[in-house]
């Protein structure tokens, strides 16, 4: 039998059962919206099945009864007794085409118009005057007569008649979906001709309609298709998995018994006991385990067909097929990615004349991406469709009264797609047998947040859809690293894991602890590290700093690699990932945690929450640090990383890390000279040094710290005396300075600290090095172009006024947007405005919307600023007219804006 | 709050129309009870993984035959002082929304059968804490014991309605 057959009637048969018990408490409960819910959807999918199995009568049946109970849903009838027979009827005659189709892979001859007559005109709110006649076969006669000898709970009554164990067995089949034959290490045991010879007798043993209901779904449930699987709940696995994991334990505690007894007569037995404890637990992992591929396998069918049905020419491209993902939630996502592929290739893709209008490729790409990261599965499905049309789902969202006018103004793009995921919701204009009746997405994201996942939608209008799924590992089983740290021992899923660094204080790697900003000098970058210690709160001195030796575990989340700081490292170990308890759920540090093969309970580390957490850590200590300057920022400022060194004096100077490319140490041996200044081949190209202070020489031997600027292709190297800290602090230049080089003085950590203007030494050393002026050494100038700077923070501007004047900007800064309209008033006209979003008084957005409005400005680029630019600002920004958005610090990035946006918008 | 008393009360006394066993346990001499259905298993001292970061009334976690038990300590949940704790603690292992937790408190005494018509509704006077926790308090002869919600005990701010 083809295996899509086979499954589809498994499933079918399953589904049905839970219908048959769905369908009583419907009758007693008629208002139950889930319960609704839930029935249309099983009748949806097993309408959307057959359509791809070419099973028009079965499809015919099911679309009627869909029809009917869609209205059902949207409150359009009422649930009669009299309507849900006719439903039963319905999944009654279902199930005798079923189990023809079992026996004979095909429909059986003869059609249903009469019941699907009686479907329709109830559909369309007539009674179902008829609804006691026979529609088809015998079963429904069986329904008639129940129903006459009980009215009220005609549905209750039948079910009365069926075999109790087959209701258990329908229940349990619910709660525990289908296992299938683990393909490894044999192939699928049993081929095709076995499935096939029974049925054939059957076929002739049994007169084909007078099989009462009840009798021929018993029969069903012991031929062919299920003998090729045998279904074991879940449950039974879940006990086998913990009987094993006890056995591991005692085996491993036999073994530390006979330990160091090389006669003992137990060696031997053990030694056996042992392997095969082994086996059995890698047995019992492996029951659950399965590459992803396997709810993978008919989606091309599915696409096949459906290109073939919608006129499209779809490439379904499966990727990371062979990533394991535990059984249960294997089951549990399948349906609904069959359902994605299905609505992206139905909806998300358009037609080919309309692809090749857009000017688009004919083939349209539907894209599933499935991988680890960072302890979890992520599945990616993306089209390189028509995306989502916001208009259209926030028309509807307002329709429906999801959201009110008000709101939905606040919301970008990608906010608005989201109601996708709301009950109710389909973006089809009409509906059609494949797919929109709005049982898609929200059953979808049901689905998954079951299984304790997110779903996430990015859409782009012409250029696409991808939804990301992100499943937690739960039940999943990961290869971990056990460290220890504060006596207590951790899991970190060795996926995220980079490398191990072990530090001593006398080892080329040492940790450069400074204040509360730990840095490792790895190869050729700095390596942020955390204290777990710190972060998790976690009791004890720091023994390891008095041993003088400590591990750091590099990991690595997305792009951002950092160090977690631990006092031990033991080996790794295969671990199964539980939940944490729900009062535990909301500490982001774990992600699970699980019981190591001594029996104890040990907690699961999530690097992702880590790495959020590093950030707090930092704001924590600055928190702190805060507290004990002698002044604090009045309102809430910005925080800007600060590297605060000593060059040249004994006072401390600082500069906004950002600034700052690389930290490295150069042998001022290497120094040589060109036109008499100092430079140093770095990584293949010559560098200038600097001294902070003129009057200084380089210092000629030892290694010497060395703050690498980076402009371009250019760098410059400004050579200090010490490193001392990282700071995050809200600035507040305290003394502005008259002294070249020098922004002025600002209270950082507590104390006095002088903040070095980096552009002044850029121009120093390039000024000089490239010849006459500070021409070239920002490639192209932007000569006499006006820019008007507005930013509340003195420090900014200081920093920024020189930089843009060095790439050839005439800079006219101001400290608020009160006193840039003045300017406009005024009269002064400028070819670009850069402006800060947080300021007091009127805000960078305020601001915006004043300058576009009216005045003579009104046509001038308009470039936002900002320390924290989240794609929410970012659009805002974009509305109220601004157009681009640089993040403050990314100095490159800020002069190619000015460029770009000069050139593109005033050209 | 009364009216959620009574029809507690009454609840308990549809279970069972007569007596109702608890489960007695005590803490800083105090006697509480939690309906025998309810518990589990009942655990001398454990080997107890700490938590770092959970609330201050989680103990940490164990292992119980392969399960994953969350330790709670009744003591700091009820608002008393983490005094010396005696060395033999004892804990109760009640199921709560499919996850089990060990209820840590001094010991653990006998099963008591007790005529529902003993049964009161918390004094207003009790603070206002306890009466969160408390379903209500039985007259016993020469003490009376504190039916523990073991619902609401472990329903953390929310956490557990919220996590599903």
């Amino acid at each position: 039998m083809d295996d899509l057959l086979s499954e589809f009637l498994t499933e079918t048969t399953e589904s049905l059962s839970v219908l048959d018990v769905e369908l009583v408490k419907l009758e007693q409960n008629p208002n139950d919206p889930d319960i609704l819910q839930n029935i249309f959807r099983l009748v949806h999918t097993i309408k959307g099945t057959c359509g791809f199995l070419g099973l028009p009568r079965l499809e015919t049946v099911a679309h009627a009864s869909e029809n009917v109970l869609g209205k059902f849903r949207d409150g359009e009838l009422d649930v009669t007794p009299e309507a849900v027979t006719l439903i039963l009827t319905s999944i009654d005659c279902i199930k005798e085409i079923l189990s023809h189709l079992e026996q004979t892979e095909t429909e059986p001859e003869g059609d249903d118009a009469e019941l699907i007559a009686q479907l329709n005109a109830l559909a369309d709110g007539k009674a179902p005057a008829a609804a006691a006649e026979p529609a088809d076969d015998a079963a429904a006669e069986v329904e008639a007569e129940a129903g006459d000898e009980a009215p009220s709970w005609p549905v209750a009554d039948e079910l009365l008649n069926f075999d109790p164990a087959e209701m258990d067995g329908a229940g349990d089949a619910a709660a525990a979906p289908a296992p299938e034959p683990e393909p490894e290490p044999e192939p699928a045991p049993p081929p095709p001709p076995p499935a096939v010879a029974p049925p054939k007798d059957k076929k002739d043993a049994k007169p084909k309609a007078n099989v009462p209901a009840a009798a021929k779904e018993g029969s069903s449930k012991e031929s062919s298709v299920a003998a090729q699987t045998i279904r074991v709940n879940v449950e039974l696995l879940e006990n086998l998995m913990t009987l094993v994991s006890e056995l591991v334990l005692t085996r491993n505690q036999l073994l530390q018994m006979v330990r160091g007894q090389d006669d003992s007569e137990f060696v031997t037995p053990l030694q056996r006991l042992s392997h095969i404890t082994s086996d059995l637990q890698e047995g019992v992992m492996k029951t659950r385990m399965q590459p992803i591929g396997n709810a993978w396998a008919k989606l091309p069918r599915i696409v096949r067909d459906l290109s073939v049905e919608t006129g499209k020419k779809i490439d379904l491209q499966m990727l990371g097929a062979d990533t394991e993902l535990d059984r249960q939630v294997l089951e549990l996502i399948k349906d609904p990615l069959t359902h994605m592929v299905r609505n992206s290739a139905d909806h998300g893709l358009e037609n080919t004349d309309e692809r090749r209008a857009a000017g688009k490729p004919e083939v349209g790409k539907v894209v599933l991406n499935a991988y680890h990261e960072g302890g979890h599965i992520i599945i990616e499905i993306s089209d390189d469709g028509r995306g989502l049309n916001s208009e259209k789902i926030a028309a509807k969202a307002l329709a429906l009264g999801l959201t009110t006018e008000a709101e939905m103004e606040a919301m970008n793009q990608q906010q608005i797609a989201q109601f996708i995921f709301k009950a109710g919701f389909s973006t089809a204009e009409q509906v059609t047998a494949v797919s929109g009746r709005g049982v898609g997405m929200d059953v979808v994201r049901t689905n998954i947040e079951k299984i304790g996942g997110t779903i996430e939608l990015k859409t782009e209008e012409g250029r696409g859809t991808t939804f990301i799924i992100k499943i937690p590992l739960t039940l999943a089983i990961v290869s971990a690293l056990i460290v220890e740290c504060g006596g207590e021992r951790f899991a970190i899923p060795q996926i995220s894991v980079l490398e191990l660094v072990r530090t001593t204080t006398t080892s080329e790697h040492a940790i450069e602890r400074i204040n509360d900003a730990p840095v490792l000098r790895l190869r050729d970058r700095l390596l942020p590290l955390v204290s777990l210690r710190k972060l998790l709160k976690l009791e004890g001195e720091d023994e390891a700093e008095e041993r003088g030796e400590t591990f750091i575990v590099v990991t690595q989340v997305g792009t951002y690699s950092f160090g977690i700081i631990v006092d031990r490292v033991f080996d790794t170990e295969e671990i199964v990932v539980k939940p944490v308890a729900p009062i535990l759920r909301h500490i982001s540090m774990f992600s699970g945690n699980t019981i190591l093969g001594d029996g104890s309970v040990i907690m699961i580390l999530d690097p992702n929450g880590i790495a959020a957490g590093t950030g707090e850590v930092a704001m924590a200590a600055a928190k702190e640090s805060a507290h004990m300057a002698a002044q604090r920022a009045d309102h809430v400022g910005e925080r800007t990383s600060m590297l605060i060194f000593r060059a040249g004096s004994k006072d401390l100077k600082a500069v906004p890390l950002a600034l700052v490319a690389r930290l490295e140490e150069i042998d001022m041996s290497t120094i040589e000279h060109s036109h008499g200044k100092p430079v140093v081949q770095y990584r293949g190209h010559l560098m200038p040094l600097v001294a902070i202070d003129p009057a200084h020489d380089l210092p000629t031997e030892g290694r010497h710290a060395v703050l690498v600027f980076t402009d371009r292709e250019h760098s410059m190297g400004l050579v200090v005396d010490e490193i001392v800290d990282i700071i995050e602090e809200v600035l507040h230049v305290e003394l502005a300075a008259n002294e070249p080089g020098l922004v002025g003085t600002a209270v950082i950590a507590g104390k006095a600290t002088d903040i070095i203007d980096a552009g002044h030494y850029l121009t120093q050393a390039f000024g000089d090095w490239f010849g006459t002026s500070q021409q070239d050494a920002f490639g192209d100038r932007e000569d006499g172009k006006r820019i008007l700077l507005v930013d509340d923070s003195p420090f900014f501007r200081n920093l920024l006024t020189p930089l843009l004047a060095v790439a050839g900007y005439e800079v006219t800064s101001v400290e608020s947007a009160d006193k840039a309209l003045q300017l406009r008033d005024s009269g002064r006209s400028f070819d670009l405005i850069i402006s800060d979003i947080e300021m007091p008084g009127m805000d960078g957005f305020a601001f915006a919307e004043e300058v576009r409005n009216e005045g003579r400005w009104s046509d001038v680029p308009l470039v936002a600023l900002s320390s924290h630019a989240t794609e929410k600002d970012f659009e805002r920004g974009r509305q109220v007219g601004f157009n681009d958005y640089v993040a403050k610090f990314d100095r490159d990035s800020l002069l190619q804006t000015l460029a770009q946006t000069l050139h593109g918008g005033n050209a | 709050m009364n009216q959620v008393v009574v029809a507690q009360k009454r609840e308990i006394q549809e279970v069972s129309s007569e007596t109702q066993d608890y489960v007695t346990m005590f803490i800083q001499g105090q006697m509480f009870g939690i309906p025998v259905l309810t518990v589990q298993d009942v655990l001398g001292v454990q080997r107890i993984t700490r938590i770092p970061l959970a609330p201050p009334e989680v103990a940490g976690s164990l292992n119980l035959r392969g399960r994953i038990v969350t330790a709670i300590d009744v003591r700091l949940r009820l608002g008393l002082k983490q005094v010396n704790r005696p060395e033999e603690t004892m804990s109760v292992v009640v199921e709560h929304g499919g996850e089990l937790y060990s209820l840590m408190v001094d010991s653990v005494g006998e099963v008591l059968s007790l005529p529902v018509n003993h049964f009161e509704p918390n004094p207003p006077t009790l603070d206002p804490l306890w009466r969160d926790f408390s379903a209500g308090i039985y007259r016993l002869d020469k003490e009376l014991l504190v039916v523990l919600d073991v619902q609401r005990l472990l329903d953390f701010g929310g956490a557990t309605r919220a996590a599903g």
